[in-house]
């Protein structure tokens, strides 16, 4: 099965630079300045010298250098990834609980963000050279060029203070006891402002690859010939520029993922999205080093995880590309 | 046609130029017009925009005039632009000018190397680097560079590995003009029209990164960002838009400028492959 293998190959792959990461950890929490004892245990472990023994036994930082990266790496092998000094928990359960919110987070705004961008970059490449075509790329350019963090801040203010239309903050309405379609109902209206803001980019990005990707397809021979054969423009248009000019997209798009999680990290912390990224931004305004090494880590996993899957979406969708790349 | 009239002929790049001009301007008339710490608490905190002669855009929740802070922000935005941007090509360059031109086992190593650091999340690496080194404008700096080399070096890698086996390159070695001059010599100042490109584009990117970096609190703390202003005022947002209003506005205005100055520089440095547009 050529499937079976490319995917054992791209896990092989996965697994080294994820090993790599935990190396890449390991060092930065060495080469801090300060002890990495105190590193790890935030500043409050800075203060209480015997807590700061305990650590340092926990995680033999009086060992030699190789025994104390045997241990890190062997940890985090077996998915453990020590504990946040700050909350008392393992980092493995801390982030499992965040995890589903992001993925409902940033998958809604990754479907949302493709469909908006492919359809506004499909209407720019037919109107190349006209006023309305110019005026999609600048819309685009302009969300490409705005601070996602200001765009959430911005659309609470319109939409959550002034016009009162949507919630701000929260995954749901704490307090409500919903449960079933309420509970989804009340989930979903949660989620627009922070889905949104957060695809606006993105979509800004998808609507500049169509339209080049387009425009590109449409130089083609096939194009012509469906041309003198005398189809319209709009099923030529559709079913012959549009369906070859959508391949780079899957491409990009999972180029886009490590983007996402950085859009993530700044739209859950504005709408205090309960996912990693808000807990990430918690960790970083309690220096909890442990927990926020342990969440670089998963969202590189992450990361890995979605470009395997870009990549199988992308031989399905187009079944010339055989082999590893 | 000259580089400029190449350049002026894209309308978007003119505005674009002139809206970077006018945000240098600011940058360098802060000490003159605000020469005051943009820290140091001026009136009452809270005064919106317009509603007191000398405090065009208001006080924040510490009393410290916004405009100033706005004045002086272009400056840290701008020069932690450049200066990352800077340290990137530094890094950038010479690894995708090595992997390119040598090819072989350096350049499946290098292009390893690279790819490691396009899978990491690029925005989870600044802030892991810049939490863990402590905030600082060096941190910042260095943060941004290691995160944004990587598309330099294969845009360097493509142009040395389409150059490599040109005539003027065979001619040059064969009167024995060592690697290291027909790289920095030769083949190197053929492909500086992209680099100039991608370079504007990324110090557009890397503004945006400093400001993420600094609205989340990982900012320099001894200089006022624009970044930093949004963050402070994001817990009382409902109170006080402007405060995150107008440094957001600053923002935008700077990204958007650079793209579209990229955008000029693009036709004006590359006129055939200009798009259709």
């Amino acid at each position: 099965m050529v499937y079976a293998r490319l995917i054992l190959m791209r896990l092989f792959k996965a697994v080294i630079v994820l090993f790599l990461i935990v190396i890449f950890n390991f060092l930065l929490i060495q080469l801090a300045p300060g002890d990495p004892a105190a590193i790890l245990a935030g500043e409050a472990g800075a203060a209480d010298q015997e807590f700061l023994n305990q650590l340092r036994e926990r995680f033999g930082l009086d060992q030699p250098m190789y025994v104390q990266l045997w241990r890190y790496v062997s940890g985090i092998a077996m998915l453990d990834f020590g504990y946040s000094y700050r909350l008392g928990v393992p980092v493995f359960d801390l982030i499992m609980d965040r995890l589903p919110a992001t993925l409902l987070l940033t998958g809604t705004a990754f479907v949302l963000s493709l469909v908006l961008g492919i359809v506004a970059g499909s209407m720019a490449a037919a109107r190349v050279k006209k006023p309305s075509g110019s005026l999609i790329m600048a819309l685009a350019l302009v969300f490409y060029a705005t601070p996602l963090f200001w765009v959430a801040l911005m659309s609470v203010v319109v939409f959550s203070v002034y016009l009162g239309w949507l919630p701000a903050y929260g995954l749901y309405t704490v307090g409500a006891g919903h449960t079933g379609f309420a509970l989804v109902l009340d989930v979903a209206t949660h989620l627009i402002l922070p889905a949104t803001t957060l695809a606006l980019f993105f979509m800004a990005i998808y609507t500049r690859m169509t339209r080049t990707s387009m425009l590109d397809a449409a130089q083609q021979d096939f194009v012509k010939t469906a041309r003198a054969k005398g189809l319209k423009p709009s099923v030529i248009q559709r079913r012959h520029i549009l369906r070859n000019a959508l391949l780079p997209i899957i491409t990009l798009a999972g180029l886009q993922a490590g983007q996402m999680v950085g859009g993530a990290i700044l739209t859950e912390t504005v709408f205090a999205w309960p996912g990693i990224g808000r807990l990430m931004f918690e960790a970083l305004q309690q220096r909890d080093y442990n927990l926020l090494l342990g969440i670089f880590f998963f969202s590189a996993a992450l990361v890995i995880v979605f470009n395997i899957l870009t990549d199988l979406v992308y031989r399905l969708a187009d079944p010339r590309i055989k082999g590893a790349s | 046609m000259s580089f400029f009239a190449r350049f002026a002929q894209n309308r978007g790049a003119l505005i674009g130029l002139i809206i970077l001009l006018l945000i240098i301007v600011m940058a360098i008339l802060a000490p003159l017009l605000f020469p005051e710490s943009p820290w140091r608490m001026v009136q009452r905190p809270f005064l919106p925009p317009l509603s007191q002669d000398g405090y065009l855009l208001g006080t924040d929740t510490m009393g410290r005039n916004v405009a100033a802070g706005l004045m002086h922000g272009a400056w840290v935005s701008l020069l932690i632009g450049l200066v990352s941007t800077s340290v990137a090509l530094l890094i950038g360059v010479p690894l995708g000018a090595i992997a390119g031109y040598y090819g072989g086992l350096i350049d499946d190593v290098l292009m390893r190397f690279t790819e490691f650091f396009q899978t990491i999340p690029n925005f989870a690496l600044a802030i892991v680097l810049v939490a863990i080194m402590q905030p600082s404008i060096t941190s910042i700096v260095l943060a941004i560079a290691l995160v944004s080399w990587p598309p330099v070096a294969r845009l360097v890698r493509a142009e040395f590995m389409s150059l490599r086996h040109r005539e003027y390159v065979e001619a040059a070695r064969l009167v024995g003009q060592t690697n290291s001059t027909i790289i920095l010599r030769q083949i190197l100042p053929n492909t500086l029209s992209p680099i100039i490109v991608l370079a504007s584009l990324m110090v557009a990117t890397a503004i945006l990164l400093e400001s993420a970096l600094s609205f989340l609190g990982l900012g320099d703390p001894n200089v006022m960002s624009w970044g930093y202003m949004i963050g402070a005022a994001r817990t009382v947002i409902r109170q006080a838009w402007w405060l995150s209003f107008f440094p957001g506005v600053a923002i935008l205005l700077t990204v958007l400028a650079l793209n579209l100055v990229g955008e000029g520089l693009d036709d004006a440095l590359n006129p055939k492959l200009s798009r259709e547009r």
